[in-house]
């Protein structure tokens, strides 16, 4: 694995950039509990980018992973409510998303249908039937459990009060590592590049495509069920609107990470690497004062001068090579 | 991928389904089928009409424009503070100014498409949150409200002509133009080429890049003006203004048969789908459904258009093994 490729180089540099750059103007903006805070504002976006960057290199998109937390979220709150103990509401929540993330395989592989259209409608279903639900309430009371695992640091947990490292952190570099080991090491993450550079070769070399493409999907259902635990403890309370458009933001990790939109290239490290820029870049900016909207644009630029960039950079060697 | 029969029985059956779900929504609820409320679902149609008039160019050529809410609202804004400012503009100098920087929104996506090749998704999903956040900059955060936006603006919607308001006919003038365009403008089939094929499009001698600048650019004129219709229609403008509409545009035009891998769908189909959509949000208030169901449903009919239209295209594909009798019957279901 060239886990340092050109692209991967440029985003490290960036990110030491924004923490160099950053901490010369902000007060404290390099101090260890500000680091660590700053790992909040990334951590549950993206393990939902880890598993759109699997379906992304597969050549798919799913659009309703946000949807999906949300759903996840509302079931976990529902097995709550009902009085089940925390692991039955983990597991409801693993088998909402799976079952969100089945629905959108089914669709696209049995009918052959495109994902972006049958993700940007599952966003709708989705979204809409935890509207439906919830209405404009909001569900409390989570267990003491959840709100560490959400908010606590790894120090707290094993009695080392400066491992000031947050739980969430952990939990994300753990997926990442098996993410990028399953994308890199074994023969599945090889035919995943495949399937996206060519799925009719693939199927001819005898990949089985639709059975992958479907499996990404429901991983991706869990992942979402697993941020979405994360998210629900860390803000101790389910609402309609939760994890909204962060779908975009996931997509946005994705493609900064260096991952081809049309599929079969990309890779792990610079997708966490992106994750990390961005959440470190937008932590820097709100500690600033900058609304979220103007984050929000600022991130869109970034995400298109990200594409910009190396075509523009490989336009002028051509050129005057 | 174009077909000569099977647009026209699909868009049939779309009447169908319309005329079925009016008459059904009108038989429990009677208010439902009064000229009153016909004009409301015509009037809320209306934006969303010309809106996906400029998605569809855009989908024709295997491209998406996700943009096309955050360039309504901005272009909106922009409208409502320039007139805010200078008060003296007359209404067809607003026009005008909402078309051009709609245009200019466009022309941008469609230039850094063209220019590096770029993903129109990934590009115009950019553009999308950087549109938006521009509106916060433009604007500082604030509102304008109902009394700060300008008479003219307000007024334009609420006009009548011959009975119908304004904002209808400008509706009604958009797809009369897209119909133009793509059934007896050259520049309008070229569309159809490039996204039915694009390297065949390019030798058979069709410019490509300058249609797809021509597309966005389009699409970003007519967000524009559904931006000054949308601010004067309901008199306010703000940053969220028009939020994840683009959901609803894309849907409208996947319901109405213009299908995402570009090439294909029709004006008139297109139109159908913003109707269909118009009668179920104006039928769940009637029949007393929680307006939380809207997003649900709107996801579900998106779904079951597109299975039935890949089911369409699955039995278009067989018909050589099948007797044709068995064939029709399959597409007719």
């Amino acid at each position: 694995m060239k886990a340092l490729d050109t692209w991967e180089r440029v985003l490290l540099a960036l990110i030491v950039a924004v923490y160099v750059g950053f901490g010369a103007g902000i007060d404290g903006f390099l101090s260890p509990y500000a680091v660590a805070d700053s790992t909040y504002n990334v951590s549950e976006k993206a393990l939902i980018a880890l598993a759109m960057a699997l379906l992304v290199v597969a050549g798919e998109i799913d659009l309703s992973i946000a949807a999906t937390m949300a759903l996840a979220s509302l079931a976990m709150g529902f097995a709550m409510k009902a009085g089940a103990p925390l692991p039955v509401m983990l597991a409801v929540a693993a088998v909402t998303g799976a079952a969100c993330g089945a629905l959108n395989g089914w669709l696209v592989t049995r009918w052959k249908l495109p994902s972006i259209v049958v993700t940007i409608g599952t966003l709708s279903l989705y979204r809409g039937l935890a509207q439906v639900v919830l209405g404009d309430q909001a569900i409390t009371g989570y267990p003491e459990t959840l709100s560490t695992w959400g908010n606590g640091s790894v120090g707290d947990v094993i009695g080392v009060p400066w491992l000031i490292v947050p739980i969430e952190f952990v939990v994300l570099l753990v997926a990442a590592l098996a993410v990028g080991l399953f994308l890199h090491r074994t023969v599945h993450g090889r035919r995943l590049y495949a399937i996206g550079a060519n799925p009719v070769a693939s199927r001819f070399s005898g990949i089985a495509v639709d059975r992958y493409r479907f499996g990404l999907f429901v991983f991706a259902g869990l992942m979402a069920a697993l941020a979405a635990v994360l998210l629900t403890g860390r803000i101790g309370s389910t609402r309609p609107n939760l994890a909204m458009g962060w779908e975009l933001d996931a997509v946005t990790i994705v493609i900064l990470g260096g991952v081809a939109i049309e599929g079969g290239r990309g890779s792990i490290v610079g997708t966490v690497l992106a994750a990390v820029l961005l959440g470190s870049f937008t932590f820097a900016l709100g500690m600033l004062n900058v609304s979220g909207i103007v984050m929000s644009m600022i991130v869109g630029a970034l995400l298109i001068g990200a594409m910009v960039l190396p075509r523009g950079v490989r336009h002028l060697r051509t050129r005057f090579a | 991928m174009t077909k000569s029969s099977s647009p026209l029985r699909r868009e049939w059956l779309l009447v169908g389904i319309i005329v079925l779900l009016a008459l059904a929504v009108g038989a429990r609820a009677p208010v439902f089928l009064t000229w009153r409320n016909a004009l409301d679902i015509g009037n809320d149609s209306a934006i969303l009409a010309i809106l996906v008039m400029g998605q569809m160019l855009v989908l024709l050529t295997r491209g998406v424009d996700l943009s096309v809410a955050s360039n309504l609202a901005l272009t909106g804004m922009l409208c409502a503070l320039a007139a805010k400012a200078w008060p003296a503009l007359p209404l067809p100098v607003l026009v005008m100014l909402a078309c051009a920087i709609g245009a200019g929104l466009g022309f941008v996506n469609g230039w850094l498409i063209m220019r590096f090749q770029l993903p129109a998704i990934v590009v115009t999903l950019g553009t999308m949150s950087a549109y938006r956040g521009a509106i916060f900059v433009a604007s500082g955060g604030a509102w304008v409200n109902d009394h700060q936006v300008h008479p003219a603006i307000k007024g334009l919607p609420r006009d009548t002509l011959l009975g119908l308001p304004m904002l209808i006919w400008c509706a009604a003038a958009v797809v009369v133009l897209a119909l133009v365009l793509l059934r007896w403008r050259r520049e309008g089939r070229e569309l159809y080429a490039l996204g039915g094929n694009p390297s065949a499009a390019l030798y058979a001698g069709i410019p490509v890049p300058r249609r797809l600048v021509m597309a966005y650019t389009l699409c970003g004129a007519l967000a524009g003006l559904a931006g000054l219709l949308w601010v004067g229609r309901y008199s306010i403008a703000f940053t969220e203004l028009a939020a994840g509409y683009e959901l609803t545009v894309i849907a409208a035009c996947v319901i109405g048969g213009v299908s995402i891998g570009g090439g294909v769908g029709t004006v008139s189909g297109a139109v159908l789908g913003v109707l269909f959509i118009g009668v179920i949000n104006g039928a769940l208030p009637v029949i007393q459904v929680s307006p939380f169901w809207q997003q649900a449903i709107a996801g579900a009919v998106i779904l079951v258009s597109v299975v039935l239209n890949a089911r369409a295209d699955r039995h278009r594909g067989r018909q050589i093994l099948e007797r044709p009798a068995a064939a029709m019957q399959g597409a007719s279901a």
